[in-house]
Order: C-alpha cells, then sequence, then structure tokens
C-alpha cells in the first residue's frame, strides 16, 4: 500500500529537493483560526503537516512551542479536537499527509484503540510521539503500524551505531532526524554534524530521512535540506502566531503570517540542491 | 532474591513494577538511562562503592539516625506506642541525603561534570547542591517560583553551598514545573549533566535506585525496632509525594504481612475539591508524565492537573511507580491529609515533643494519630518523620497569624 507520506516523499524526490514538512500547533491560537491555518499550509507550500497535539507538560519542547500548547489548551483544544481538525481538512485536501505529533499522556487516557480507530477514520498518515522511545513499543508504535498509521521516529545525536537499528526497527513513513541535543526552537550547534548524521541514518535505512529543530529560515531550509530529504520547521511557524496576536486574540494579519513564511521557506527548499 | 510471591522483587528488566514505571522518555536521553542503569548494576555490587557510600552515610550524614520512643504523643493519642524515625537528624535535615550521596557517587563513576535537580521544598535542593559542594560538582536546581516564595531558607542555603538556583514561571511554578524544565535541561547538555532525581520516580532505573539508597531507613527501623522491643513494629506511616522516604520505609516491610504500611499524600483543601490536593493514588488515574507510568492527577482530557498542598514537598500530581503497584495490590493504605490536619500534627509534635517537623512529615504524623488510636496498647507504630520543619516556620507562621 502506498502511503499519503510515501507517496509525498517519492514526488519530491522526483523534482530533486526535499520535503517541507511544517508543525503547527492544533488550535493555536484558537481553533477557527488554526483550521484557517491548516487549510492554508499546501498551497502556500507546506509538504507535509505535522499538527501538534497540545499537552500540559510538553518536555522536549522549547518556549515557543510551550506557550502554542498552551494557548491551544486555553481555547479549548482536546485530542478530538484535533482529530476533528483533521477531518475537517481532509474533506477538501486529500493528499497531503497529516503526523499528529505530541506527547503519549493524551492519547492512553482516550485509550490507544479507541484513538487510532478515530485517527485512521479522520485521515490521520502518521504519528510522533515524543515519549515514547522504541523500548516501549508494545503501547502505541505496533498498534499504530497494525492500524495502517505511520510510527515516525525520532533519532537523535545521542542515538548511536549500535543504537540504531533498534531505533529503526519499527520506524516508518520516515525518520526524523533531531539537529541536536536539546528542545524545540534551539539553536544547532554543527551543521556539518548534521549532514554527517543524515548519510549515517542513510546507511541504515532505505526511508526518508528528515531533520528537524533549529531550522528557522529559507537559508537554513536551503543549507539543510541540501542531504536531507526533508526538513521540519515548528518554532517560527508557532512564533509568527504569537507574534501576529493582539492582546492574546488572532487578527486578520494572524493566517498570512504563517502562510508567507511557509512561502519563504519553500523557496528555500526549492533551491536547495540548485 | 526474594521468593517468587515477593513483594520485593520489582521492577521488571524493563522497569515495571505490575503495569507501573517503564521508560518514557525522549530518544535523546534514552541511551543515557541505559548507560546509567548499566554503571547502577555495576556500583550494585562494587564493595568499594559499597564501602565509599557506607562510610558517607555514617561519618558524613550520621547514619543510623535515631528510632525514638514518642512517649508525650503516645500518651495524648492513647493507643498504640508511637515511635519516630528520626531522619529530620540526618545532616541537612532530611532523608534526601541518603540518595543524593548515593547517585553523586555514581555521577562521578559516570564521569559527569554538572549535576542538575529539581526541588520542590528545597530539601532534596538542599541535600544535591550539598553533595555538590563536597564533591565539588557545579550544580543547577530548577524551583518553581511559587516554592522559591514560600521556601525562601532552603534557596538561601541552596546559594551559599554554591548552587545555582533557577526559579521556573512555567505552569503554577511548582514541582511539576520545575522537572519539565529539569528535563528540558538534561537533553540539551546530556553528554556533560547527571539528573540528580530526588524522589523515587521518573524512568528506569530512578525509581529502583532511589528506592535502594532510601531503603536503608527501613532497614534500619527493623534492626532498632527489634532491639528495641524484640519484634517487628505493627505499623508503619510516612508522607507521600514522590514517595522517596515511604518507599525507603516500606521497602524492608513488604513481605512482613503482620506489618500494616500507610501512605499519607496530600489532601490539600480535601479529596472533593477539584485541583484542591495532590493526592494523585486517592484521586487521580493511572497515565504517563516524567518518564514513567503512574498515578496522575489529571483531566478527562489527559492533561496533568497542578494540584496544590501547603507542603511544596508534596504538591507534585503524579507518585513513583511502585506506590501506585502497592496501591493496586492494597499492600499499603494511601490515605489523604489536609492542610488543616498537617499544621494540626504540626503543632502537636513542636508541643508535645519539642520537635518541628517539616510539613511533609507532619502529614504522615497526621495519619499516623488516626491509626494510632484505633490500635491496641501494647501495639507500635513507627513514623519516619522525614524532614526537620525549620523551612516551613515562616509559612506556617502566616497560617498561624503569628506573622504581622
Amino acid at each position: 500500500m502506498s502511503t499519503r507520506i510515501a507517496t509525498r516523499f517519492a514526488a519530491v524526490k522526483a523534482e530533486n529537493r526535499p520535503a517541507l514538512v511544517t508543525y503547527v500547533m492544533a488550535g493555536d491560537p484558537d481553533l477557527a483560526t488554526s483550521q484557517a491555518i491548516l487549510a492554508a499550509l499546501p498551497q502556500a507550500g507546506s509538504d507535509m503537516i505535522e499538527l501538534g497535539i497540545p499537552f500540559s507538560d510538553p518536555m522536549a519542547d522549547g518556549v515557543a512551542i510551550q506557550l502554542g500548547g498552551q494557548r491551544a489548551l486555553a481555547a479549548g483544544q482536546t485530542l478530538r479536537g484535533v482529530l476533528a481538525m483533521v477531518e475537517d481538512f481532509r474533506r477538501k485536501d486529500e493528499i497531503t499527509p497529516i503526523v499528529l505529533m505530541g506527547y503519549y499522556n493524551p492519547i492512553y487516557s482516550m485509550g490507544v484503540d479507541k484513538f487510532l480507530a478515530a485517527a485512521v477514520a479522520a485521515g490521520v498518515d502518521g504519528l510522533i510521539v515524543v515519549d515514547l522511545p522504541p523500548e516501549e513499543d508494545d503501547e502505541l508504535c505496533l498498534p499504530a503500524l497494525a492500524a495502517g498509521i505511520n510510527f515516525i521516529r525520532l533519532t537523535t545525536p545521542t542515538t548511536d551505531d549500535k543504537r540504531l537499528p533498534t531505533v529503526l526497527k519499527n520506524t516508518s513513513g520516515f525518520v526524523y532526524y533531531v539537529s541536536m541535543t536539546g528542545v524545540t526552537g534551539a539553536a544547532i550547534k554543527s551543521r556539518g554534524a548534521v549532514s554527517d548524521a543524515v548519510e549515517r541514518i542513510k546507511g541504515h535505512t532505505d526511508l526518508p530521512v528528515a531533520v528537524g529543530f533549529g531550522i528557522k529560515t529559507a537559508a537554513d531550509a536551503a543549507d539543510i535540506g541540501r542531504h536531507a530529504d526533508g526538513i521540519v520547521v515548528g518554532t517560527v511557524l508557532v512564533e509568527a502566531v504569537a507574534n501576529s496576536l493582539v492582546d492574546g486574540k488572532a487578527t486578520d494579519k494572524t493566517v498570512g503570517a504563517v502562510r508567507d513564511l511557509v512561502a519563504d521557506l519553500f523557496a528555500g527548499v526549492k533551491r536547495a540542491r540548485g | 532474591m526474594d521468593g517468587i510471591n515477593s513483594l520485593r522483587n520489582g521492577p521488571d528488566e524493563f522497569g515495571n513494577f505490575g503495569q507501573f514505571g517503564g521508560r518514557f522518555v525522549a530518544e535523546t536521553l534514552m541511551p543515557l538511562i541505559l548507560d546509567l542503569e548499566a554503571h547502577y548494576r555495576a556500583a550494585k555490587i562494587d564493595p568499594e562503592f559499597k564501602a565509599e557510600l557506607s562510610d558517607l552515610s555514617i561519618n558524613y550524614a550520621g547514619r543510623p539516625s535515631p528510632l525514638y520512643f514518642a512517649k508525650r504523643v503516645t500518651e495524648h493519642l492513647g493507643g498504640a506506642k508511637v515511635w519516630f524515625k528520626r531522619e529530620e537528624l540526618n545532616h541537612t535535615g532530611s532523608h534526601k541525603i541518603n540518595n543524593c550521596l548515593g547517585q553523586i557517587l555514581l555521577a562521578k563513576r559516570m564521569g559527569k561534570t554538572r549535576v542538575i535537580a529539581e526541588t520542590g521544598a528545597g530539601q532534596h535542593g538542599v541535600a544535591t547542591a550539598t553533595v555538590c559542594a563536597k564533591f565539588d560538582l557545579p550544580c543547577v536546581i530548577f524551583m518553581g517560583a511559587t516554592d522559591v516564595e514560600r521556601q525562601m531558607p532552603n534557596v538561601l542555603r541552596m546559594r551559599m553551598l554554591g548552587a545555582e538556583v533557577r526559579p521556573v514561571t512555567a505552569g503554577a511554578g511548582t514541582l511539576k514545573d520545575a522537572m519539565n524544565e529539569a528535563l528540558r535541561d538534561w537533553v540539551t547538555n546530556v553528554d556533560t549533566t547527571y539528573y540528580l532525581i530526588g524522589t523515587a520516580a521518573g524512568p528506569h532505573p530512578y525509581p529502583e535506585m532511589v528506592r535502594d539508597f532510601q531503603s536503608v531507613i527501613g532497614t534500619e527501623i527493623k534492626d532498632q525496632f527489634q532491639k528495641a522491643e524484640g519484634k517487628l513494629p505493627d505499623a508503619v506511616v510516612a508522607c507521600v509525594g514522590g514517595g522517596s522516604n515511604a518507599i525507603g520505609s516500606f521497602h524492608a516491610f513488604l513481605d512482613d504481612s503482620s506489618v500494616a504500611l500507610f501512605g499519607a499524600e496530600a489532601g490539600g483543601h480535601g479529596i472533593d475539591v477539584e485541583n484542591g490536593h495532590a493526592a494523585s493514588m486517592t484521586g487521580g488515574r493511572p497515565g504517563v508524565l516524567h518518564g514513567n507510568r503512574t498515578y496522575l492527577l489529571q483531566d478527562k482530557d489527559g492533561q496533568i492537573l497542578e494540584g496544590h498542598s501547603i507542603s511544596a514537598g508534596l504538591d507534585y500530581p503524579g507518585v513513583g511507580p511502585e506506590h501506585s503497584f502497592l496501591h493496586d495490590t492494597k499492600r499499603v493504605t494511601y490515605a489523604p491529609i489536609t492542610d488543616d490536619e498537617a499544621l494540626e500534627a504540626f503543632q502537636l509534635c513542636t508541643k508535645l515533643e519539642g520537635i518541628i517537623p517539616a510539613l511533609e512529615s507532619a502529614h504522615g504524623l497526621a495519619l499516623l494519630m488516626k491509626v494510632a488510636k484505633t490500635m491496641g496498647k501494647d501495639q507500635s507504630i513507627v513514623l519516619c518523620l522525614s524532614g526537620r520543619g525549620d523551612k516551613d516556620v515562616e509559612s506556617v507562621g502566616k497560617y498561624l497569624g503569628l506573622l504581622k
């Protein structure tokens, strides 16, 4: 079965460019604006969407995404609400892959089987769950794979060659390389080390390798995207939402701020190998 | 290894106590946690490590701590004989030093050059800052901004000991938020940094390791009580936040079915007050946070609640996974104690015994007061008096209207 994720990576490969994967927090700054942002992403150049599930305790996220999550929760977002957003998106867009990204507890709280059934029905393509390492694959990874949903694993600078096979074993869709040891939105310490790591991972898997954490500009996208099959941008998009708000509320600039930034980043990925 | 039906065998090789525990951490931390486990396994059976820890426990921390017969509290309650395990007499004023000494030796063995820790009441922060001073390691303590306010004496102690105290303003600024921030620091500085977790919670192997370092409490109680009374005590009581002093007190007795075990959770304003308590087992349900599956205070969508307790050390929405297991298996009886009950016990202990207990330990005493009354005069009940109350004098004074 060719999944939306595999299809999209094959398509961008044919264009000789990396995929632009964009992260937004579901429900930030409010449910309606967030839905409008989501709908605007593909046209602006997003090849694939990571939709953040807000969580009260995002241990792996920097301040920008922490605050985005708090705005979403304050706006009344729930895991069911996130799935409803995907369902709504899918009525108009059958091809852009959507990966849900978050932490395990909201999913565990809903119940894994119930969640997976709802995710399949809504049109979710993949999951990234930060606090589920391969050691906990029985929890959600294996049930998700059985349900036909990709389980995308993070590999990090601390994942050495000895451990990589463990991490890659049940990974599907793509491999997400975290560019540094740190939280989302921190600075990449060494670009050379990132491309070396991408090559190293490719020695272990045929899956596409996307790089995320710390990619902020079109120049970063072009630079990192030279070697990676995809680049993931999140923090700056969540910051664009934050900067567009007045008194914490969305303005007529909010959707446009994200759309313009995505368009700019897309120009970066297009020239990555030019 | 105890018998096949022993309650002391946990965790399994994956860090599970029944359905609780595990290793729910980001991949960045996973290799480090495996490495920590390997180092801990090696240290545990290394005579040199054991000898060094034993020497420090005796000559630096002041172990063994006394087991004291609390005559006036006993007479006041009119039930079982009341005994205090005097962990508040340890160096730094609480049981926290037991764990910090063990872990700092591990950090040294692992070649780590920087230590971080979270703290609620500041007792663990002080103990960590203390061992870091002694072993000459730089240390950063994450502490919720709310807790920095209400535990200022401990903040000053940490700073004098050379630690950097970083107030955490995220969330309600209490222990849970401090732990999030410590995890973010750890993920960033994973190569150099040792995370010295203060309670028997977090990803495997922390719950097991912290329990092992704290189980000296229960082992000593058993010996000391045997010498004093020639038998086992009938009951042991401890307060439970994350639960390190409690698991340390209980572990030696888990297979002694004649010994009833009681854990006092923070009942705050009352268990029926929404988000007004921190009793995760009485008022929560299983979930996954901070590296382990355990009972958590959470809303219907799986978002973690802040909880409330007058005691900064119990103000945590989770609990160590082994306690969750002992709760489900009913080996330990966990009961909530309200802020008011803890304050009453605090004053009683101070006035009748001349011992000012930490507010955390006062929760344990309040539960003991309920239990002891139901027991016979020939029976004995032991409280782990986990910490001294100097740090709480100002905030209790405010509650009691003694400060203008």
